[in-house]
């Protein structure tokens, strides 16, 4: 995911909430923020059947909890306290442990747990009601522009 | 000489395009992203057809990271499930026509997946040829580029691993 805002620190996390809600394949998924903390994000996107990827248990396609994880690792990259301007994706790996429950919304934290001048390290987890019982985890690289530090 | 002739040409294509048609309709979020396949042959080419939900950024802008990534995981995992349908379709133990979402054969399911952004995607069709490097009893491993205007130059590159249907 890219993403790009301006930093004003006692708002920030508003904003962010704002902008990533606003862009159109979040608000196509109906995506929501949830929290935003300092390198940390958590967010939403509800059951719906067009994230169906099989039709005969009506689970959600794993490409769905992607984009999810996606944008919540770049929420996090973007509340991280050294305040960058600008962020992508370099990299994600998702792994799948179990299938969603069908009719769960599902909901995934990312943690920016290291950042550099110019990248930050993702982990997020995503379940589908029960944290201790994720239905996938993901690590990630993102790009990082326009940094403080 | 007692060489079997080939079947005509309709019947073929008649065969393998239902065979995908089954495959791919019943995805509803393949339909959702508007992404759809294009068979030459056995070969696979995955169209993902631009629209405007695709965006993550509308500065730039440039499609969402979740898009690419789901875009490429779809065409890998069809691509896998697409050779196991061609074996049984081609050798007559699956008709082709009697196939639909209820009669479809178990499919893999994906272990993990990992997604390299090489470029910005840009705000216009994409597609993807998926690699099946290799495909065993149980785990099947697989290669996916995709590329907007020129093949050589992929905006996105992934690999993953798929849990194989059981064959009780």
């Amino acid at each position: 995911m890219k993403t790009a805002m301006s930093t004003t620190s006692p708002s920030r996390r508003d904003q962010a909430r704002q902008f990533i809600e606003a862009l159109p394949h979040c608000q196509a998924l109906a995506m929501t923020v949830d929290a935003v903390g300092d390198g940390e994000a958590v967010m939403s996107m509800p059951y719906s059947e067009n994230l169906i990827g099989d039709p005969k248990t009506g689970v959600i396609h794993g490409g769905a909890v992607s984009a999810l994880m996606d944008t919540c690792g770049g929420t996090a990259v973007m509340a991280h306290p050294s305040g960058p301007a600008m962020t992508a994706t370099l990299d994600l790996r998702i792994d799948y442990m179990r299938a969603a429950k069908p009719g769960n919304a599902v909901t995934a934290k990312a943690v920016c747990y290291h950042m550099t001048r110019s990248v930050a390290f993702v982990r997020a987890v995503a379940h589908d009601g029960d944290e201790t019982d994720p239905v996938a985890t993901a690590t990630g690289a993102f790009t990082v522009q326009g940094a403080r530090k | 000489m007692n060489r079997q002739r080939p079947e005509p040409v309709q019947v073929v294509k008649h065969r393998r395009d239902a065979a995908l048609k089954a495959l791919v309709e019943g995805i509803p979020y393949a339909r959702f992203l508007g992404i759809s396949f294009e068979r030459h042959g056995d070969e696979l080419t995955s169209i993902l057809n631009y629209h405007d939900a695709l965006i993550g950024n509308p500065a730039l802008p440039a499609l969402h990271g979740g898009v690419t990534a789901a875009f490429l995981e779809t065409a890998a995992l069809i691509e896998l499930e697409w050779q196991l349908l061609w074996s049984e379709v081609e050798s007559g133990r699956i008709d082709a026509d009697a196939l639909s979402t209820e009669t479809m054969p178990r499919m893999p399911k994906t272990i993990d997946f990992t997604v390299d952004y090489l470029r910005t995607g840009l705000p216009r069709d994409a597609y993807a040829r998926a690699k099946v490097n290799r495909s065993g009893r149980r785990y099947a491993s697989v290669h996916v580029e995709a590329w907007q205007d020129n093949r050589s130059r992929p905006f996105a590159q992934g690999t993953g691993h798929f849990l194989m249907p059981s064959t009780e």
